[in-house]
C-alpha cells in the first residue's frame, strides 16, 4: 500500500510506477485503470506486486497490469511481463498454477426464444454429462502413452479420436497445439494428478454457462454473433496436471535461484534463465499443460454438443455449435514484438491476462484476418460476459494483451459473510438464471458482489485501446464446479 | 485469513512438527469437513526440500498430491517428524467420498506468497496462502 503517492498519470487510463519507486526495479510499472480501480489495486497490495515483477531479470519495457488487476501470489492477477527470449528469465509464478486456464465460447444457431423451452432439460443433461467439482473423474480413460501423445500433439489428437471437430482447431491459439511440448519433462506426480481429469470442469471459479447475446457492436456479425443468440461459455484449465507442474518447477527453481545470483522481493517470483536447463524444461512441461488444458476444454465441448443433441433432438452441426474462440489467460508465449524500434523475440507472461492480437498478426487464424483475434471475457456469476477483439494499439501498449475477467474485489471469506449461498441461488433464479452448484458456500464465494463490475473493466480496456467490444452476453443458466 | 484472490491459513503449534501437522489439517479443512472423515487407513507422507519454508510448502504439496492423485481424504495426521531437509508423518483417513465429506474448495497449491514460519513467544506460527 502507499504507491498512490508515487504513481504518475500518463493519460486517462494509464498510470506509471516509476523505476525508482522500489529498489531493484529494472523497468517501470504501467497500470491500465481509472483512478477508482487504481485505488482499489493499491489498497489491495497489487501495485506492490507490479513493482516486484519489474525486478525480474531481463524484463523488457515495463511490468504491466490490466484493469482487472488484483492481489495475486507473486505476480498480480492481471499482470503481463515480457522478458527477453535470449537473456531474460521464465517465471512459473508468472503463468500460475492453473497453466492455460482459459475460456471458450461455443455459438449456436438458436435464439433464446427458440431454445427457452428446452433449456432446463439441456441443463439437467449438462449437469450429469460434464463432470465437475472436487474429486471427480472425467469420462475419458487414457493410458499413460495416450496421455503423452495428447500432451505432445494437443487437441488434434482428440479430434483424431472423434472428440471435437477439425474446424475447432482453427479457433484455438496455436491451432490447439502449443509448440515445444515434451511429455518426458512432466513429473510422475503431475501424470498421477492429471490422470482421468481430461474433460472435467474443476471447481472454484470454473464454470459452464448458457448465455444470451444481449448487445452487439459493429464487428459482431462478422464473428457470427446476433442479438438474442444462445451461446455457451466454458471456463476451465489444466486441472491437477498444471497445478503439479507449477508446484514442481517452483521448487526446482527455488533451489537453483542462488546459482544465477538472482535476488527477488518475493519468493513466489522464482525464475530461471529462459535458456537454462530448468527454464527449458519448465517451458516444455508448461506446453504439455497448455495442450492438456485445450484438450480439456475440447472434451468438455464434445460433451456439451452431445447434451444439446439429446435436448434439442438435432445434430450439433445443424444447431450451429461452432467454437468462436478458445483463449488462455495464464500462459507464457514466445512472440516477436517491436521494442524501441527493434523487433525482438520475447517471452510474454500473461497471468490473468488475455492475448488480444489485431488482424495483422500472423498468429491470428485466417477466419479472423479481418476482425482481429476474438477475446472471451467471463464476467462474474450472474452478470455479463463479453466478446472483444484485439487491436493494433494493444500490440504497441501491452504486447497485445487485455484483461481476463472482472477481477475479484472481495475475499472469499468476505463474500461468504455478505451473501449466503441459498439466498444467492434464489436471487439469481428470480432473475431467470438457473443455477446448479456443488455446494452453497462455494456459490457464495463467487457471488457478483465479490467481483468488480466487468462492464467497467471492459470499458477501460477499450478506453485504453487494448481491445474493442464485439458483444455482451447475459447468463440464463450456470453450472459451477 | 483473508486474501482477495485466494485463501490462507494461520496455524500454531508448540513445536515445528505440530505446526506442520496443523497446517496440513488447516489445508484439509479448506477442502472438506474434517469431522466427517473416518480414520480407516493410514498413508505415509514424506517430503524433502532445501530449507524450512520450502519444506513446509513441499510437505503440504505432498499431502495435496495424495488427496488428488489417490482420491484420499485425510482427517488426521501424526506429529510431523522433521530433520533439516525432510518431513514425514502418517496421514489418517479414507477414500474421498463427495457425498459424505462435505466438499468445499479445490486447492490447487500452497504458495510461497506471504509464507511465514516463525517462533513467537515459545509458540510456532505459520501462515500459508493457497491458490484455489
Amino acid at each position: 500500500m502507499g504507491y498512490l503517492e508515487v504513481v504518475r498519470q500518463l493519460d486517462d487510463f494509464t498510470w506509471e510506477i516509476p523505476r525508482d519507486a522500489q529498489e531493484g526495479m529494472r523497468v517501470p510499472g504501467v497500470v491500465f485503470a481509472d483512478r477508482a480501480l487504481l485505488e482499489k489495486a493499491d489498497a489491495d497490495n497489487a501495485l506492490q506486486q507490479v513493482a516486484n515483477v519489474a525486478c525480474l531479470p531481463g524484463i523488457v519495457k515495463a511490468s504491466l497490469a490490466m484493469p482487472d488487476i488484483h492481489w495475486g501470489y507473486g505476480f498480480p492477477i492481471g499482470g503481463v511481463a515480457a522478458t527477453d527470449a535470449e537473456e531474460g528469465v521464465v517465471s512459473p509464478g508468472g503463468v500460475g498454477y492453473d497453466i492455460s486456464c482459459g475460456v471458450r465460447l461455443i455459438k449456436t444457431a438458436l435464439s433464446y426464444r427458440e431454445a427457452a423451452g428446452k433449456l432446463r432439460e439441456a441443463l439437467d443433461l449438462l449437469e450429469a454429462g460434464v463432470p465437475k467439482g472436487l474429486g471427480t473423474k472425467g469420462r475419458l480413460r487414457m493410458g499413460r502413452r495416450e496421455m503423452e501423445h495428447m500432451m505432445a500433439r494437443g487437441a488434434k489428437e482428440l479430434v483424431a479420436r472423434g472428440i471435437g471437430w477439425e474446424e475447432d482447431l482453427e479457433a484455438m491459439e496455436e491451432r490447439g497445439c502449443y509448440p515445444g511440448a515434451d511429455p518426458s519433462r512432466v513429473s510422475e506426480k503431475a501424470y498421477a494428478r492429471g490422470r482421468d481429469q481430461v474433460g472435467t470442469l474443476g471447481a472454484g471459479n470454473h464454470f459452464l454457462e448458457l448465455q444470451v447475446v444481449e448487445e452487439v457492436y459493429p464487428l459482431a456479425e462478422r464473428l457470427g454473433l446476433f442479438p438474442e443468440q444462445l451461446v455457451i461459455m466454458v471456463h476451465s484449465g489444466s486441472r491437477g496436471m498444471g497445478h503439479q507442474i507449477c508446484t514442481d518447477f517452483i521448487q526446482i527453481m527455488g533451489s537453483t535461484l542462488g546459482k544465477y545470483g538472482y535476488r527477488l522481493p518475493d519468493r513466489q517470483l522464482v525464475c530461471a534463465p529462459v535458456k537454462s536447463r530448468e527454464g527449458r524444461e519448465y517451458l516444455a512441461a508448461m506446453a504439455c499443460a497448455a495442450n492438456f488444458a485445450m484438450c480439456n476444454r475440447e472434451a468438455i465441448t464434445h460433451w456439451i454438443r452431445e447434451c444439446f443433441e439429446r435436448a434439442f433432438r438435432a445434430s450439433a452441426r445443424s444447431l450451429g455449435m461452432e467454437v468462436l474462440y478458445d483463449v488462455s489467460h495464464n500462459l507464457a508465449k514466445f512472440e516477436p514484438h517491436e521494442v524501441e524500434g527493434r523487433n525482438r523475440m520475447l517471452l510474454v507472461h500473461r497471468k490473468g491476462a488475455t492475448r488480444a492480437f489485431p488482424a495483422s498478426r500472423p498468429e491470428v487464424a485466417e477466419r479472423y484476418s479481418r476482425t482481429g483475434q476474438p477475446v472471451i471475457i467471463p464476467g462474474d456469476m450472474g452478470s455479463h460476459s463479453f466478446v472483444l477483439v484485439g487491436t493494433e494499439e494493444a500490440l504497441r501498449k501491452s504486447f497485445g494483451s487485455t484483461c481476463h475477467g472482472a477481477g475479484r474485489q472481495l475475499s472469499r471469506k468476505a463474500a461468504k459473510k455478505k451473501v449466503r449461498g441459498e439466498e444467492l441461488r434464489r436471487r439469481l433464479e428470480d432473475r431467470g438464471i438457473m443455477v446448479r452448484a456443488g455446494h452453497p458456500a462455494g456459490l457464495a464465494e463467487e457471488a457478483p458482489e465479490a467481483y468488480k463490475d466487468v462492464r467497467e473493466v471492459v470499458e477501460i480496456c477499450e478506453g485504453a485501446g487494448l481491445s474493442r467490444r464485439v458483444a455482451r452476453t447475459r447468463p440464463v443458466a450456470v453450472i459451477k464446479g | 485469513m483473508e486474501h482477495t484472490a485466494d485463501v490462507g491459513i494461520r496455524a500454531y503449534g508448540a513445536g515445528l512438527g505440530e505446526v506442520f501437522r496443523n497446517c496440513a489439517l488447516g489445508m484439509m479443512s479448506l477442502m472438506l469437513d474434517l469431522e466427517k472423515v473416518r480414520r480407516e487407513k493410514r498413508i505415509r507422507i514424506e517430503a524433502e526440500a532445501g530449507d524450512r519454508e520450502a519444506l513446509l510448502v513441499a510437505w503440504l504439496s505432498e499431502v495435496l498430491f495424495h488427496v488428488e492423485a489417490e482420491g484420499f481424504a485425510f482427517g488426521w495426521f501424526t506429529e510431523v517428524e522433521l530433520s533439516d531437509e525432510k518431513a514425514a508423518a502418517w496421514g489418517w483417513g479414507e477414500p474421498l467420498d463427495p457425498a459424505r465429506h462435505g466438499l468445499k474448495l479445490e486447492v490447487k497449491a500452497p504458495t510461497y506468497h506471504g509464507l511465514e514460519l516463525r517462533e513467537d513467544g515459545g509458540m510456532w506460527v505459520a501462515q500459508v496462502i493457497f491458490d484455489v
